[in-house]
């Protein structure tokens, strides 16, 4: 992996802290190894694969920063969802109005009558 | 060496709200495509997700009856996967915070009662339905697929049974008990015809007596109480021939095919997905507390297994007191019945027996005929006071089922009413008996065979209408 | 009645057009000649939707003349950026993968805005689902700083800043996540407010990340700014994040000045990281706050630096999925595949750019079995953090101040090459969205390239009073008057 070096452009803000010194090829701790097909195949992306190779690097630069985040003393500390303490935002099962089919369906790439028109699934095809 | 099968089963079950899970589309079977639709089941950008509180507190419902832990923090989860009918490409759902966890569902078995534990109880969102054109039916060959959103959004309730089930036959029947449960709480009504609840299962086997577990196989696509069966039957089959032949099971998904009788491998295992689960954003925790468990606790109905129990302390034997409890409006009319002062054996019998059967025969469930409780009440006063013999009962309930009136109005008309007075039925069989003198006094040497005879010619003499057991009884003690 | 309307605050044309002394219709003409004027420069629209706009505006003179006052807004022309659907209107997200689409429904903060009686003239340039600080990341082309044409407005709210800043509308809504409405509004030299988390619904915001979001209002002044977040705050039940309370009255305090108004300055991000001529005006407004009466302090809060790398975890994560539901089924570009699922792979290729693929991708990867409890977990242990240090830090004091970008605006093609460096823009505006609490930028100055500095003040969530408050007051105390020649000349 090619890491991108840290810009420094006027005024670029001083790097945080650096971590402890990591084991190669890890980042936090865990093996790095970015299958960059596999994650363009879960997220429904036909890349080339030059734009893989691409973003293959992108993201390791990326992640790397990610190394910066070891440094804070976390322990203990309980994970955040949301910022304001919200609960309990629920609805009265009550029916509303829909939408008019017409108009949703013109927005439809492909149609047939009523319905939504797509190609075959991959186990029929 | 002899193998024992360890099955898992995992249920879906459609909740029977007005509106659907995250928005107020209407939930219901049958309507136009893709008229059951707004921005937020149809996955629009911009739209967000609010959860239907009635969906939550029926989930927790099924929890309490089936003695599950109720969390007091739940959280919904996204389940990441691509998918046409799945419009968010991502499904609403529960993952490490469930509503529910723990639990267990008792069936009554030939053996004793068998406890079937529960992993958890959780609530997500349906998703929309796929209708693959091309050779008429089969999936293969598609040219394109059809999708209609209706059902995306709606409630869906996922029940996981750990797996404590050992054979095909105690899957279907947890299955079918967990069936009459959600319908006795008003959960769902449960028609598996129309999908409102689905099965999947994982099966493995292991040499009997061993605590290791095989390879686990899911299967797929069991769409009722029968296919279950099947379908877990032949996977069973199949992984012990394999074993038996040195063969591995593969871990895999498969699919039961109904018209063939197998099941067959899915998609490859390379496929097998990763969900990348992560808590929903667009939503809060909800928090159970002790009082909405208190009041929904308070709100159950009568369990199944509860009334099962109840009609076996009537008298009932298991079989009919298990019929009685499931059939519909069977149990009401039995209550109303022993209330109105039935025999509850025979009441239940004749509900079992000459009910069922004129259901069967008209094809209508028993609340669109006019039969109440009060009525076998009245059929088992009259059978008891001689009134009516047994067979004439019956032809009197067949009446009353067609509409014909109360059962004294029925026996009337057609002319059924025994004669149970004690002096008319006396003054008939001293007639006789004083008409065949002979035949008496051979009774009284020992002929028991001529009792079957003088109560033929009293039955003659009163155009049928004595009650035979009654007329019996009075010749043999004349006879003494 | 003179000077160009388009130059009118929207308290001044509001109190104008109840004095008689100006019409709604009027007053749109203003804009829509401004605008015409500079779009070809700028390019801080996408779509101009003058038919439906004129309705409004005489809808609004109608009442009017019947004696009515419809609302705080009434005939007031605003721009909405591109991401809040509007029914009937083309809504891109700055995207080709929504290139025609047409939502079956409005936000409720366009419905809002609608209900309060305001002009809606058209939908703004954005970077792509929000994502970027430049605005150069929008499939449909820049949007031009119109300070500097050479220049990034900011992003991601570029088209809805620059509108405001050159007059082609009186205010205008975006979206901040990270900063895309504070950073532009720092470098185009308007007034950018994010509210606290929850106090504006989402509901038909296209979501970036749905933990993080807000919708706010672009404006010249603090005062319209606070016309049209009220306008546009409160309760929504279709959002469930949405907060159940009443929104924070922020007129009563407004103009109480800064004398006694408890000032923290987050170290971390007050430093050396920011260019010398945002440092020096900086400095100078809190010199000025102090000689005004504040209490001015230094603050530490030692999540701050980690706030970025933390939000470049969360957000993609979250964008990852949000956006999975742009797959050419149901609306949107589609292109042709034999498969449903190469349909939709091929695409989400073609119709997402480069920084939206790169977030999918690193978002998808960060949630992938075995990294979630590394990256995603631990990002979200990094966000009670700094939740933590903030409320910490506002017991102490009612405000934060930090600068609001680091630099001035930038040239075009400056950092495209390289996602890294235009992420570090974003270092003095993300912890806010992190905490949920409200954050505004107010200009200040210009630099010697006459480009305009922002000057950011921060508050405890549902904390806008004190946060508007502070913002009027160095509003006050800065006295920015200027204005881009590109507005005050009419000459495209």
């Amino acid at each position: 992996m090619r890491w991108i070096v840290r810009p420094s452009w006027p005024g670029c803000p001083a790097a945080p802290p650096r971590g402890p010194q990591l084991a190669p090829g890890t980042i936090l701790g865990v093996p790095v190894d970015i299958d960059i097909a596999k994650v363009a195949r879960l997220a429904r992306l036909a890349l080339t694969p030059e734009e893989m190779e691409r973003y293959g690097a992108q993201l390791g630069a990326i992640l790397e920063h990610a190394v910066s985040l070891q440094a804070l003393d976390i322990e203990g500390v309980p994970p955040t969802a949301h910022p304001l303490p919200m609960l309990n935002a629920l609805r009265p099962d009550e029916v509303e109005e829909t939408l008019d089919r017409e108009e949703v369906l013109s927005q439809a790439p492909d149609r047939e009558g009523p319905y939504f028109r797509v190609p075959p699934f991959l186990e029929e095809a | 060496m002899g193998y024992e099968a360890v099955i898992g089963v995992e249920t879906h079950v459609e909740v029977a709200t007005l509106s659907k899970m995250f928005c107020g589309c209407p939930n219901g079977f049958g309507a136009e495509p893709n008229t059951h639709i707004c921005p937020v089941c149809l996955g629009l950008p911009g739209a967000l997700p609010v959860p239907n509180a009635r969906a939550i507190e029926a989930t927790v419902s099924l929890g309490l009856a089936l003695g599950a832990e109720i969390a007091p923090r739940s959280l919904f989860h996204r389940k990441n996967y691509f998918y046409a009918d799945l419009p968010k490409n991502y499904q609403i759902s529960q993952f490490d915070l469930p509503l529910c966890r723990g639990g267990h569902l008792d069936l009554e078995t030939e053996t004793g009662v068998c406890r079937v534990g529960l992993t958890r109880v959780h609530l997500e969102e349906d998703t929309g339905k796929s209708t693959h054109l091309g050779e008429s039916g089969r999936i293969r060959a598609a040219e394109a697929v059809l999708l209609d959103f209706n059902r995306s959004g709606v409630p869906l309730m996922e029940v996981v049974s750990e797996p404590d089930l050992r054979s095909p036959e105690e899957a279907r029947a947890y299955a079918a008990e967990l069936r009459s449960l959600i319908v006795a709480l008003g959960i769902s009504e449960a028609r598996l015809e129309e999908g409102q609840m689905r099965f999947d299962a994982n099966v493995s086997i292991r040499p009997e007596g061993s605590s290791a577990l095989g390879t686990k196989v899911e299967i797929k696509n069991m769409n009722s109480l029968r296919s279950l069966q099947r379908a877990l039957a032949f996977e069973v089959e199949r992984q012990t021939a394999l074993l038996e032949a040195s063969r591995e099971v593969e871990q895999e998904t498969r699919h039961w095919d109904e018209a063939a009788g197998v099941t067959r491998a899915g998609r490859s295992k390379e496929e097998s997905s990763d969900y990348r689960y992560f808590p929903e954003p667009d939503l809060v925790p909800v928090t159970l507390e002790t009082a909405l468990l208190e009041r929904l606790r308070a709100a159950l109905p009568e369990l199944p297994a509860q009334r099962r129990a109840r009609y076996r302390a009537l008298g009932l034997d298991p079989d009919a007191a298990r019929l009685i409890a499931e059939g519909e409006g069977y149990g009401d009319v039995l209550d109303a019945a022993v209330a109105a002062g039935a025999e509850a054996r025979a009441a239940a019998l004749w509900l079992t027996g000459e009910v069922t059967a004129h259901l069967r025969r008209v094809g209508m469930p028993l609340a669109a005929t006019p039969l109440t409780g009060a009525h076998l009440a009245d059929l088992d006063a009259l059978v008891a006071a001689g009134r009516l013999s047994a067979t004439a009962a019956k032809e009197v309930l067949t009446g009353v089922l067609a509409g014909e009136g109360a059962p004294e109005e029925v026996a009337a008309r057609r002319d059924l009413i025994q004669i149970s007075d004690e002096g008319v039925l006396a003054a008939a069989v001293a007639e006789v008996l004083a008409a065949h003198p002979d035949e008496l006094a051979r009774l009284r040497a020992g002929e028991q065979r001529l009792v079957g005879f003088l109560v033929g010619k009293v039955m003659q003499a009163t155009g049928g209408k004595a009650d035979p057991r009654r007329v019996s009884e009075a010749i043999r003690r004349a006879a003494q | 009645m003179k000077g160009d309307p388009a130059d009118l605050t929207i308290a001044a044309a509001a109190a104008a057009m109840r004095a008689g002394e100006l019409s709604a219709t009027a007053l749109l003409d203003a804009v829509r000649r401004r605008a015409a004027a500079t779009e070809a420069q700028l390019h801080a629209y996408l779509t101009l939707d003058f038919e439906g706009a004129e309705r409004a505006a005489a809808a609004a003179d109608a009442a009017f003349a019947r004696g009515e006052d419809p609302g705080p807004l009434a005939g007031i022309p605003v721009a909405v950026k591109d991401n809040m659907c509007t029914r009937g209107m083309e809504t891109t997200c700055g995207s080709r993968i929504l290139s025609g689409y047409h939502p079956p429904y409005d936000a409720t903060a366009v419905a809002r805005l609608r209900a309060a009686g305001a002009v809606v003239i058209g939908k703004t340039n954005m970077d792509e689902f929000a994502m970027g600080s430049s605005t150069e990341n929008s499939a449909y082309g820049p949007t031009r700083n119109p300070w500097d044409p050479e220049r990034v407005p900011g992003g991601s709210s570029g088209g809805s800043a620059a509108a405001v800043a050159a007059g082609s509308a009186l205010g205008a809504l975006g979206s901040d996540t990270g900063g895309s409405i504070r950073q532009p509004a720092s470098l185009c030299g308007v007034v950018g407010l994010k509210p606290t988390y929850g106090l504006v619904s989402r509901y038909g915001l296209v979501a970036f990340a749905s933990s993080l979001d807000q919708i706010g209002p672009f404006a010249r002044t603090v005062t319209d700014a606070a016309t049209l977040f009220e306008a546009v705050a409160g309760y929504d039940p279709s959002d469930a994040t949405s907060y159940r309370g009443p929104v924070p009255e922020v007129r009563p305090g407004l103009e109480a000045g800064p004398a006694g108004l408890r000032v923290g300055v987050i170290a971390e991000l007050a430093g050396e990281g920011n260019e010398p001529a945002v440092l020096a005006a900086f400095a100078r407004m809190l010199e000025a706050l102090q000689g005004a009466g504040a209490e001015v302090r230094q603050l530490s809060l030692p999540s701050m630096p980690y706030a970025l790398d933390a939000y470049y975890l969360i957000a993609p994560a979250e964008c990852s999925a949000n956006l999975a539901r742009f797959d050419g089924v149901r609306y949107g570009l589609r292109l042709p595949g034999d498969t449903v699922e190469e349909m939709m792979a091929a695409s989400r290729r073609d119709g997402f750019g480069p920084e939206v693929t790169r977030r999918i991708l690193l978002g998808t990867y960060a949630l992938s079995a075995g990294y979630y409890e590394a990256f995603y977990g631990r990002a979200q242990k990094v966000r009670t953090r700094v939740i933590e240090d903030f409320a910490r830090a506002y017991k102490e004091v009612d405000v934060l101040v930090v600068p609001t970008s680091p630099t001035t605006a930038f040239r075009m093609g400056e950092r495209t090459e390289d996602p890294l460096a235009m992420y570090l823009a974003d270092v003095g505006t993300i912890p806010c969205n992190l905490g949920g609490g409200p954050g505004i930028s107010v200009p200040v100055g210009l630099d010697r390239w006459g480009l305009p500095i922002g000057f950011q003040v921060l508050a405890p969530p549902l904390g806008e009073a004190a946060l508007l408050r502070a913002a009027r007051a160095v509003e006050a105390l800065a006295g920015f008057s200027a204005r881009p020649a590109l507005a005050t000349s009419g000459v495209s």
